[in-house]
């Protein structure tokens, strides 16, 4: 399964990240590319530099940035391969921790298939979690 | 969060950190199944407390601490406890003196060559190939035996067993927990390049069943590559299979029709392949180029499906380079499936009458006999010089030797086409 990550730091600032934080995410990259995981990721420089694009009734308005409502603002974006929503939970957590602080959506994309005969049987719906179900030691 | 949320978190920390730590308790008790079951008991404790306490910051140092406490109590009652006590009291000591951040990085050094040597330890030549499939899935891959079982469609018991058996003969015969050097590693990176890669053919093109396709199958066997690519980075087949898959499954959705039939590559539509893996997929292949050149099989294969991810239509096919290519593969790995392929890429390059020449050459090649591909591929030289009874008769053939039904309907569709005069003059697969 493939999953979009918008991380969203809730403020918008025009302070550029510091090396070491810049290392600290460099490492982070790596560790999600270590384990086979991340496919892109990329970051949204400020959104002064962008564009909104609006139609309306077959009417285009072009606001230019900065926008206000910080809050929703995406400051940028990684898309993983997991086999289940809770892994990518799992390393936007991860990727929070590193931040400190903001908000992090995770889409399930539209690669299909996906699901199929082979694939995980994890629906999520029961209460016990399939590995304790199956402690089989073989 | 719900005790459900707890365990769906549990799973998920297992997928992502239980290679790694079956990794380093091997390093520690020098024995893959020990190591998988101390890992097991972690999990099991983790399943006990955090529902309560919650699941901790660093999950993974959390297991893997808990399953040295529990390697400890193991060795107490074996003999050699007095030293393995003070090598891992010894661990703990410095671990728990490192600040979490450090640890962090300083176990994933260590646990990253430990990984690679699970890694190589899993695919060894001792063991049979359906093992070190079973085994790597398992170990590596994180996968539940049930998951494998019902992948290669077979029996969990089978499976089950193939895993015992195998633990046993790493122990028996005292394989070691090490990364092979010189001459030998080519060899045996070559064992581990093939599992993964009869993992992800298992999923690109399943040999029996329904679906032609299993991208779950896929993407682990792209996942463990990719892991394999950072682990070794300096081995340039390794980064041409890690392009051949990545630009293979690019294909994936492209592959079947709305009711799961078959589409041959030529006829796909290519607004579905998936670009970020063809990204991904030239950018490997790259990364091998620049490696001592790109000459090995996997590079190879790789160019050959990268000449068909560059093409934006069918008909920009490079098919000259394709055949080139194919010639360079079989200098490389001579095989008659090469031949085969070689002969389909010249068919299309300098005419079907120069690829049947290659193909009728194959005729009495004997590991081909029960190959589908073969009559096939005769089959659609055959359409496109008008020899139309012949193709019918040669898709027929094809069509009742393969084990996947979605193969066998494309097949049959293509031979009921010769007498209904609506030939197909598009190839490929």
């Amino acid at each position: 399964m493939r999953f979009m990550m918008l991380y969203k730091p809730g403020r918008e600032d025009d302070v550029p990240p510091t090396a070491e934080h810049m290392a600290e995410m460099g490492a982070f990259i790596g560790k999600m590319a270590k384990a086979g995981v991340l496919l892109a990721t990329d970051g949204l420089q400020s959104s002064a530099k962008g564009s909104r694009v609006r139609i309306n009734k077959g009417k285009f308005t072009v606001t230019d940035g900065p926008f206000t409502e910080t809050k929703e603002l995406i400051a940028g974006f990684a898309i993983v391969q997991t086999k289940t929503k809770a892994e990518a939970i799992e390393l936007a957590k991860d990727f929070l921790n590193l931040m400190g602080e903001g908000e992090s959506e995770v889409r399930l994309m539209s690669d299909t298939p996906a699901f199929d005969a082979s694939s995980v049987s994890h629906s999520g719906k029961s209460n016990q979690s399939p590995r304790a179900q199956t402690s089989a030691r073989a | 969060m719900t005790a459900s949320d707890t365990h769906r978190a549990i799973d998920a920390v297992w997928r992502i950190e239980s290679a790694r730590l079956i990794a380093g308790l091997t390093r520690i008790v020098r024995d893959v199944g020990l190591a998988e079951d101390l890992a097991q008991d972690a999990l099991l404790a983790a399943l006990e407390r955090w529902p309560d306490s919650g699941v901790p910051d660093n999950p993974g140092a959390w297991l893997m601490a808990t399953a040295k406490h529990r390697a400890i109590d193991t060795f107490r009652r074996a003999e050699r406890i007095e030293r393995k006590h003070e090598e891992l009291g010894h661990e703990l000591e410095s671990e728990r003196e490192r600040a979490v951040p450090d640890m962090d990085e300083a176990i994933d050094d260590d646990i990253g060559d430990d990984v690679l040597r699970l890694v190589f330890m899993s695919c060894h030549p001792v063991l049979p190939r359906e093992a070190r499939t079973a085994l790597t899935l398992r170990l590596l891959g994180g996968l539940t035996t049930d998951e494998i079982a019902r992948a290669f469609l077979v029996p969990e018991p089978t499976v089950a067993q193939r895993i015992v058996r195998a633990k046993r003969t790493l122990s028996e015969r005292k394989i070691p927990f090490e990364v092979p050097r010189g001459a030998e590693l080519g060899a045996r990176l070559s064992s581990v390049l093939e599992v993964i890669y009869l993992v992800f053919n298992e999923g690109y093109s399943a040999t029996a069943g329904d679906d032609l396709v299993r991208p779950a199958l896929c993407e682990d066997a792209l996942r463990l590559g990719r892991i394999v690519a950072e682990l070794a980075p300096e081995e340039p087949e390794v980064h041409g299979l890690v392009a051949l898959m990545e630009i293979q499954a690019s294909r994936l959705r492209a592959r079947t029709g709305p009711s799961g039939k078959a589409i041959l590559l030529l006829d796909q539509d290519r607004g579905r392949w998936d670009q970020i893996l063809i990204r991904r997929g030239l950018s490997a292949l790259e990364r091998a180029e620049k490696l001592r050149g790109a000459n090995g099989p996997y590079a190879l294969q790789a160019a050959i499906v990268a000449c068909h991810a560059r093409a934006r239509t069918a008909a920009e096919t490079d098919w000259p380079r394709i055949a080139s290519l194919y010639d360079a593969l079989a200098a490389v790995t001579p095989s008659p499936v090469v031949e085969l392929n070689r002969a389909v890429a010249v068919a299309m390059a300098f005419g079907p009458a120069e690829g049947l020449k290659i193909i009728d050459a194959l005729k009495s090649e004997r590991s081909l006999k029960g190959y589908h591909l073969l009559p096939a591929a005769r089959a659609d030289l055959l359409e496109k010089l008008g020899r139309f009874d012949e193709a019918r008769a040669e898709f027929e053939r094809a069509a009742s030797l393969t084990r996947n039904a979605r193969e066998r309907e494309l097949l049959l569709d293509r031979a009921q086409a010769q007498k209904a005069g609506n030939h197909t003059h598009k190839k490929g697969k």
